[in-house]
């Protein structure tokens, strides 16, 4: 069909639709991704109720939690597994990755949606099978997987050591499930950036943010497959009874650990580059400056992606790899904080001499920075495999992680949302309450990480679940700490109330946000907010980069891309 | 529901849709093949005695099936051809072919496989087996799928609806004939 | 759906097809001379030129823009990768501070039943 066939095809479009049309069973991109959206926000519940648990039981062993009750051995491991599990798979992935890739992709390059609608359709679905298995297995007999989230065999593969045979199965099934979907989503997103974009817009006009997703999701598709093979023959492990990772039938344990690092680390980037992207366009838009060095964090993210392969056995220090391997892995782990490092410096240039707007938005995205470089420069001593001998499974990587992943998946997810929400729902988010929680979510997150750098220096291992079994842990400095840490998870959790409730109230009661409320030059805020169905009455077209900002010879400071010369 | 978005329609790198989707897809399939077979082959190199094993394959078999899906890829491909023509008829016709030929190789294999069950040799007698049954289970479980899909496409095509999707689906059943010509030498000709 | 412009890029597919019968005729016969190395190209080394006339003939991918054929080669070249990487790990067995008994048992039961005497690692 060609592009002249625009104004029929869109009459033809606009008829009116069953709930369950528009709602349950849409094509539509921008309702897949708030299918998504929410998906992923009821999982972030979900498995924050679950850190909630098991910081309790550490902060006060054998205590009745309100709302859950007495946290057992096993329940704590289950919790522990499924909260790493949920938190990544079923929400950073999610959010970051299908929402904001849904939402903003067809949007940001001037499309009307998906170029595979019903695939996307699919991919949401088969997410949601796999969010109603990995929530269905908790509650089987056994309880949850317990084997944490990297799953070890032989802690995974035979259910005498693990005690969960059919919960670990469950969780096997739901990850793949959660693959598939992703992998539906990746090439749907792959091909609608490469082939659909607005006539006019070339490789360099195309918007950071998307840029970030697309890479992604090339990382997401060529590093999935050996863990989907892996975790095929993990499942015949459990249950036909092969002996793939069973060293005393002739298989090998150390196999998964590298079929799961292969894809665990490039999964890093996977979640992470979205996040960056979002950064970037939030920053732009109020710091009022175009993005300094676009091509520069463009071929960075090229070169941090293909990195990002050749990692992956930092995580195998202690495990027993061929050393020589080891002095490798050491070399390109610290080789791959240089591309992010610099990505740090660029978006410190864009702010140099900008003309900042401390917006909610901009709060976020400046904390995002702020956070990240810590979880950064904590991640050289792990990378070091002399130092990481030393702190490998203690606290300390525990706390590095979620200074990388909370940025991420929560401070970038916020920085979007908050961003973002005027053109999803048409209506300006509360600013005040914004700025409120903002406060309240990282003050407390870093009052939650940084004694667990601590506990993690003075040898506290992880997934234990009572340290008053260990003397030298159990002296009450450290059990201050841990208290400290879990009073902070209390009130940070506390602080999404305000969150939820500016979220639903601003969406029937917000400000009317108008089309443009942020004067960004992106293709998203040249349409209705929210956008009918179809995006633009007439496809827009690019004249453009995505950042033209403060240019002296305009009278606006902004001039979209879509306005002709 | 809604009709096709403009988006499909829209080819900014030179390339249609459905081709680059399909390439898409087999880039993700070779890492999960090469995932698996790059285990066996570790292993395999690791265990000089697997050799013993693999003794017990049948070539014969192997040289057939290769066969089969050798043909049925050539059909596949005349079908691509007849669609380009614009002979939907024909290219539904190479379709119901090529069909064939992957019923043929399932039914082959099934009965090979009931032959070395009745023989002792089980997913569970040795890893070497393990692998043989999981890399040309799920092999076989590609070359299902393609001919469900490849039946569907080819019903559409005989009335001359979707005549480039005969492209797409001949292209993923090649990577599938790739997959076994990679499997056959690394099960059956290695002993 | 769009129509799509073709070139015309179809060539004479049965020949193609023959020459393929023909290499796998010669990878059935290759093992039949027992000798290793023989074996191994006619298993192997057909394989790839097998590989290669699908790709090239029957899945054009000299008709495709470029980026296609990048992308299938990286994918391959990341396989490679993870081999290099892997092997050192899971083709030994001990390793620093670990060691796999039922493997060296069952190499030592191996190699003194003649299966291939002073070759500890034959290839296949």
């Amino acid at each position: 069909m060609t592009e002249a066939a625009v104004p029929a095809l869109h009459d033809e479009q606009h008829h009116e639709q069953s709930f369950g049309q528009k709602y349950l069973w849409s094509t539509d991109h921008k309702m897949i991704a708030m299918q998504y959206l929410f998906t992923g926000m009821l999982m972030a519940l979900v498995g924050g109720f679950m850190a909630y648990a098991f910081r309790m039981q550490l902060a006060f062993p054998g205590m009745d939690v309100p709302f859950y009750g007495i946290v057992s051995a096993s329940e704590y491991n289950a919790l522990v597994t499924n909260h790493g599990t949920i938190m990544i798979f079923w929400v950073a992935m999610p959010v970051l990755l299908a929402a904001f890739g849904n939402f903003l992709i067809p949007l940001m390059i001037g499309c009307d949606d998906m170029v595979f609608p019903k695939v996307n359709r699919l991919s949401y679905q088969i997410f949601l099978l796999s969010a109603v298995v990995i929530l269905g297995s908790l509650f089987v007999e056994g309880g949850g997987f317990a084997g944490a989230w990297t799953a070890y065999p032989p802690l995974s593969a035979k259910a005498e050591y693990s005690q969960t045979p059919l919960g670990s199965s469950l969780w096997l099934v739901a990850v793949a499930l959660e693959f598939v979907a992703f992998l539906l989503g990746g090439i749907n997103f792959i091909t609608t950036t490469m082939n659909s974009r607005a006539p006019g817009m070339k490789f360099y006009d195309i918007p950071m943010v998307v840029w970030m997703i697309v890479i992604a999701s090339v990382l997401f598709l060529v590093s999935v497959g050996p863990l989907i093979a892996g975790a095929m023959m993990l499942f015949m492990d459990q249950n036909v009874g092969t002996a793939f990772y069973d060293p005393d039938r002739g298989g090998d344990p150390i196999l998964w650990q590298h079929l799961f690092w292969f894809f665990g680390h490039p999964e890093v980037y996977v979640v992470m580059l979205p996040a960056v992207g979002i950064t970037a366009d939030v920053i732009c838009v109020f710091a009022r400056k175009k993005l300094f060095a676009y091509k520069t964090v463009l071929y960075t993210a090229f070169g941090t992606g293909v990195l990002s392969f050749t990692v992956w056995a930092h995580h195998q220090f202690i495990a027993g790899i061929d050393p020589r391997m080891a002095h490798i892995f050491t070399v390109t782990t610290l080789l791959i904080s240089i591309p992010i490092a610099e990505m740090i410096f660029v978006y410190i240039a864009t702010l140099y001499g900008g003309s900042i707007r401390l917006t909610t938005p901009m709060l976020w995205a400046l904390a995002f920075i702020a956070e990240f470089l810590i979880g950064g420069v904590t991640g050289i001593f792990l990378g070091a495999s002399g130092a990481d001998i030393y702190l490998h499974d203690t606290y300390f990587v525990l706390a590095h992680f979620h200074y990388m992943f909370y940025p991420i998946a929560i401070i970038g997810t916020f920085a979007g949302i908050a961003h973002w929400f005027p053109k999803m729902f048409g209506r300006m988010m509360n600013e005040t309450l914004g700025k409120i929680h903002f406060w309240l979510t990282v003050i407390p997150f870093n009052v939650i990480f940084i004694p667990l750098f601590i506990l993690g220096l003075a040898g506290q291992h992880r997934r234990i679940y009572d340290y008053t079994n260990f003397p030298e842990l159990a002296i009450q400095p450290l059990q201050d700490l841990r208290v400290l840490a879990t009073v902070a998870l209390l009130v940070m959790l506390g602080a999404q109330l305000i969150f939820l409730y500016n979220f639903f109230s601003s969406m029937f009661k917000g400000k009317k946000a108008g089309k443009n409320p942020w004067n960004a030059t992106t293709l998203e805020w040249t349409t209705e907010s929210p956008p009918p169905h179809g995006n633009w009455a007439e496809l827009p077209t690019v004249y453009r980069g995505p950042y033209e900002y403060g240019n002296p010879d305009r009278e606006d400071d902004y001039w979209p891309q879509n306005e002709p010369v | 529901m809604s009709a096709t978005p403009i988006a499909t329609g829209r080819s900014t790198s030179g390339i249609p849709t459905g081709r680059l989707a399909v390439w898409w897809v087999i880039a993700s399939e070779i890492v999960i093949f090469g995932g698996l077979l790059i285990s066996y082959i570790m292993h395999r190199l690791a265990h000089g005695n697997w050799a013993e094993q693999a003794a017990h394959t049948s070539t014969w078999v192997g040289a057939f099936n290769t066969l089969v899906l050798l043909s049925s890829s050539l059909s596949a491909v005349l079908g691509h051809k007849a669609a380009d023509a614009g002979d939907g008829k024909k290219a539904a016709k190479m379709l119901y072919i090529t069909a064939f030929g992957a019923l043929t190789f399932v039914c082959v294999k099934a009965a090979e496989w009931t032959f070395e069950i009745s023989h002792g040799y089980t997913i569970t007698s040795s890893t070497f087996w393990s692998f043989y049954y999981t890399a040309a289970g799920l092999h076989a479980l590609h070359v299902i799928a393609g001919a469900i899909i490849m039946l569907i496409v080819a019903q559409a095509a005989k009335r001359n609806q979707h005549l480039n999707r005969v492209e797409l689906i001949g292209l993923y059943w090649h990577f599938v004939d790739l997959v076994w010509i990679f499997l056959f030498p690394l099960l059956y000709i290695a002993k | 759906m769009s129509e799509e412009v073709h070139d015309t890029h179809h060539g004479n597919y049965v020949k193609i097809w023959a020459i393929l019968v023909v290499l796998l005729a010669v990878s059935v016969v290759g093992p039949m001379f027992e000798i290793r190395v023989v074996t191994l190209v006619t298993a192997f080394g057909v394989a790839i030129v097998k590989a290669y006339l699908v790709i090239k003939h029957f899945m054009h991918i000299n008709h495709t823009p470029r980026f296609i054929p990048y992308l299938v080669v990286t994918c391959l070249v990341f396989m490679l990768l993870f081999f290099a990487a892997v092997a050192p790990d899971v083709m030994n067995d001990t390793g620093s501070g670990w060691e796999k008994p039922a493997w060296v048992a069952e190499e030592k039961a191996w190699a003194a039943g003649g299966g291939s005497a002073g070759d500890q690692h034959p290839q296949p």
